[in-house]
């Protein structure tokens, strides 16, 4: 990548103009220009509907009552803030996305390590580990409501009756999954569709570690944790940062376990969850919108640290080389 | 601890702000639904409806049958139903008329007509004899009138809601079924057929939230033992004594005998329940009917049907219909008219009947439809029993006590879909032991509380 080095701006002389500034400035635009088009692109298909929701969010707006629509200011603000529907649904995204973030950063590192190794059919394995974050986020939402956590029904409770059934025991307890521990049965369904991406960004950086350090430290009588810990642990840092934070972006997003599990029942509303409440049950555009921007922001601010981070990591990258 | 120094290519270019716009670039990715409508010539009708399995079917007879006939094209636009409810609110409200005719239920048609989104069908009906307007089951014909005394919809089809039981269980266990039975003899029928077969629960309640989830069935026994959402002078009276009780019966006796899974568990997966055999009885919808009558389903031929549980009051059946709205502003009201009596006709009950079968009539609207040879004896289990649960709904008096508007399962008021569906998250919470009815109900009381400041 060349970095153009900032121009000062020159003021303007009478008299030929100078050389240089007009000439590096030619050549930035002649840098810029053929991406024009493809920003310009972005910014109306991205940009302006989100201009559009700036805007609706100041309104009063049920489509219902179509006559009623007024300007408010900041009042959906005021009640996104003091809602305590909408309150508890920032506290439940928060908690859900920090749950399934670090449980999946754990296993992903866990299955990681063991796919470093080399072993008989390890391309096999490696695959059937990435197939959960390839399925339709919908479907996998299905297949763990009615396949797994049904209570009479699905697999769980089958396994329970079967090892029931091996010990002689009658009557095995058949809990109620969804319903005895709501939010932890979304987050372990999204657990189990995002251990594999963070399986796959940190089996990366674990392939990066320069063989000849390794080496070293085994001869001079290193123990595999003392490896693990001052060696690969801080080698894997960055890719660590970097699952989190990802991770945290799209995970924040997560409509489809939370409408398909539990249908937002038992406290386990997330945000996206209560924007699709509010637009579509009560119809109120212009408080839905102002959850929306608010929601935007706060995953702005998550995302402004990850881009820095893989800006960092591609400098790394460039400079190793 | 750094392995190699890092080594600087001159000073850090990230912008902020660029780095910012390409964040928003991500994350701002506004939804623009694509319609995906084809607007046909001058002449071409369009209708926006909702995606259920006979709207589906008469969109594929249309254009053979009444195209052929009348020469008028239709073009269909089909969405589920939250988004059409979404999609017929906007375009109607804008009059606009890029829709002639819409799906729109009894739920919606009172604050549609007070808005004058509709055009009255009175005129139409009065000159078309064949269509039969006597013929309408009078609870759904009056569910489609205003206040105002205009008609302003017709009828696709019909439904209630009645008690199916498995009258082999019952049997076995020496039980009998009362003709009309209370929901005292249900809770103790509930209690003597859990567990009459492995893994058979006693009976299968709605418990998932939404507001057309568990409160309609809720209501409905809400209603029979005395209590309303509303007093006429909008007083919310969810902490009633009569509220409650019925409330924490229908909690208990799902927490006692009802499925498991209760709090995810709505019609989809009650009809699922009762087609594996997991459940001896289900209170729910007739449309649940058609579907365990099918021609591949395992209890086939051994539900019995009785009308839905009551206490205080003589019938509890709920009413839902679907039915045809004309947009005022549409500029082909006779055609569109044309449209409508063909779709609600006795003719297109026939044209179905002998195309795709009896099962799959859009039923429950016209009373020729019950006395139909061809129709009972496909239906007969469940037909009487369907016509006698939608002629005995009253929408205007569903209770013990004066409504401050129609309805039976619901309370007829724009707001009633995002309150019912808070309030049925509560009941939710109830039912899966998280907490206590009345502290499920005094938060939705003050929801309730809320909505009712605005109609004061």
């Amino acid at each position: 990548m060349t970095t153009t080095t900032a121009v000062r701006p020159t003021p303007p002389r009478p008299g030929p103009p100078s050389k240089r500034p007009t000439g590096s400035r030619a050549k930035a635009w002649a840098t810029r220009a053929p991406l024009l088009p493809a920003l310009v692109f972005l910014i109306v298909v991205t940009q302006l509907p989100f201009v559009a929701t700036l805007v609706i969010s100041f309104f009063d707006w049920n489509s219902l009552k179509p006559d009623q629509r007024h300007f408010t200011g900041f009042a959906n603000y005021g009640s996104v803030f003091t809602d305590p529907a909408l309150r508890e649904s920032v506290l439940t995204t928060v908690l859900l996305t920090a749950t399934v973030v670090i449980a999946s950063v754990v296993l992903g590192l866990a299955f990681a390590l063991l796919l470093d190794r080399t072993f008989f059919g390890r391309g096999f394995v490696r695959t059937l580990l990435i197939t959960p974050f390839l399925i339709v986020p919908v479907s996998a939402a299905l297949l763990w409501k009615h396949a797994l956590y049904n209570p009479e029904y699905g697999l769980f409770n089958g396994v329970l009756t079967w090892f029931g059934n091996l010990f002689g025991i009658e009557s095995i307890a058949q809990p109620e999954w969804t319903s005895e521990m709501p939010l932890m049965a979304v987050a372990a369904a999204l657990v189990w569709q995002w251990t594999p991406f963070m399986m796959l960004i940190l089996l990366a950086g674990l392939q990066s570690r320069p063989a000849e350090m390794m080496e070293a430290a085994r001869l001079d009588g290193a123990g595999p944790w003392q490896m693990f810990r001052f060696l690969t642990l801080p080698h894997l840092r960055r890719y660590l940062e970097l699952g989190v934070l990802l991770g945290s972006v799209y995970i924040v997003q997560n409509f489809d376990a939370v409408f398909t599990i539990t249908a937002g029942g038992l406290g386990t509303a997330n945000l996206p969850y209560t924007v699709y409440e509010t637009f579509y049950r009560a119809h109120e555009y212009g408080l839905a919108s102002a959850v929306g921007v608010v929601v935007v922001i706060g995953t702005v601010i998550i995302a402004t640290f990850a881009l820095r981070v893989v800006s960092s990591l591609f400098r790394e990258e460039a400079s190793r080389a | 601890m750094r392995h190699h120094p890092r080594r600087r290519h001159g000073p850090r270019r990230l912008p902020r702000t660029a780095a910012t716009a390409a964040a928003l670039a991500l994350l701002a990715t506004g939804c623009a639904g694509a319609g995906g409508t084809s607007f046909g010539g001058g002449d071409a009708l369009n209708v926006l409806m909702v995606n259920n399995p006979q709207m589906v079917e008469l969109q594929k007879l249309t254009k053979e049958h009444f195209t052929k006939e009348t020469g008028i094209t239709v073009h269909f636009t089909v969405l589920p139903e939250n988004d059409v409810r979404d999609k017929i609110s906007q375009d109607y409200s804008n009059q606009a008329g890029q829709y002639d005719i819409a799906t729109i239920s009894n739920f919606e048609l009172p604050f549609f007509a007070e808005n004058g989104w509709l055009r009255p069908l009175d005129q139409y009906v009065d000159a078309d004899p064949d269509f039969d307007q006597q013929d309408i089951l009078p609870p759904v014909r009056e569910s489609l009138t205003h206040k105002d005394g205009k008609l302003y919809a017709q009828p696709f089809y019909g439904e209630s809601s009645f008690l199916m039981y498995r009258k082999d269980v019952f049997e076995k266990e020496g039980l009998t079924m009362p003709a009309k039975p209370t929901w005292k003899e249900v809770a103790e029928l509930a209690a003597r057929t859990d567990g009459s077969q492995r893994g058979m629960k006693g009976i299968c309640l709605r418990g998932l939230p939404g507001w057309g989830e568990v409160i309609a069935p809720l209501t409905t026994v809400v209603n029979t033992m005395g209590g309303t959402w509303f007093t006429e002078d909008w007083q919310p009276q969810l902490t009633s004594p009569e509220f409650k009780k019925a409330t924490k019966f229908y909690v208990d006796l799902v927490r006692k005998h009802g499925e498991l899974g209760a709090p995810q568990s709505g019609y989809a997966e009650c009809l699922n329940n009762m087609t594996q055999g997991k459940t001896a009885m289900w209170y729910d919808a007739t449309a649940g009917a058609g579907s365990l009558e099918a021609k591949n389903s395992p209890v086939k031929g051994k539900i019995g049907y009785v009308p839905a549980p009551v206490e205080q009051t003589k019938s509890s059946g709920w009413l839902y219909t679907w039915a045809w709205g004309m947009q005022n502003a549409s500029k082909k009201a006779d055609d569109a008219w044309k449209f409508i009596s063909w779709a609600s006709s006795k003719e297109y009950e026939e044209l179905v009947g002998a195309t795709s079968g009896w099962s799959n009539v859009p039923a429950g609207k016209r009373a020729s439809t019950y006395a139909n040879p061809d129709y009972r004896k496909e239906a007969g289990a469940f037909a009487d029993v369907t016509e006698q649960a939608i002629s005995e709904a009253d929408p205007n008096n569903p209770g013990t006590q004066p409504r401050p508007t129609a309805g039976i399962q619901f309370v007829g008021v724009p707001e009633f879909t995002d309150l019912g569906t808070k309030v049925a998250q509560e009941i939710s919470a109830a039912i899966a032991g998280r907490q206590s009815v009345d502290a499920a109900l005094a938060t939705s009381q003050k929801l309730a509380e809320k909505v009712a400041e605005e109609y004061r």
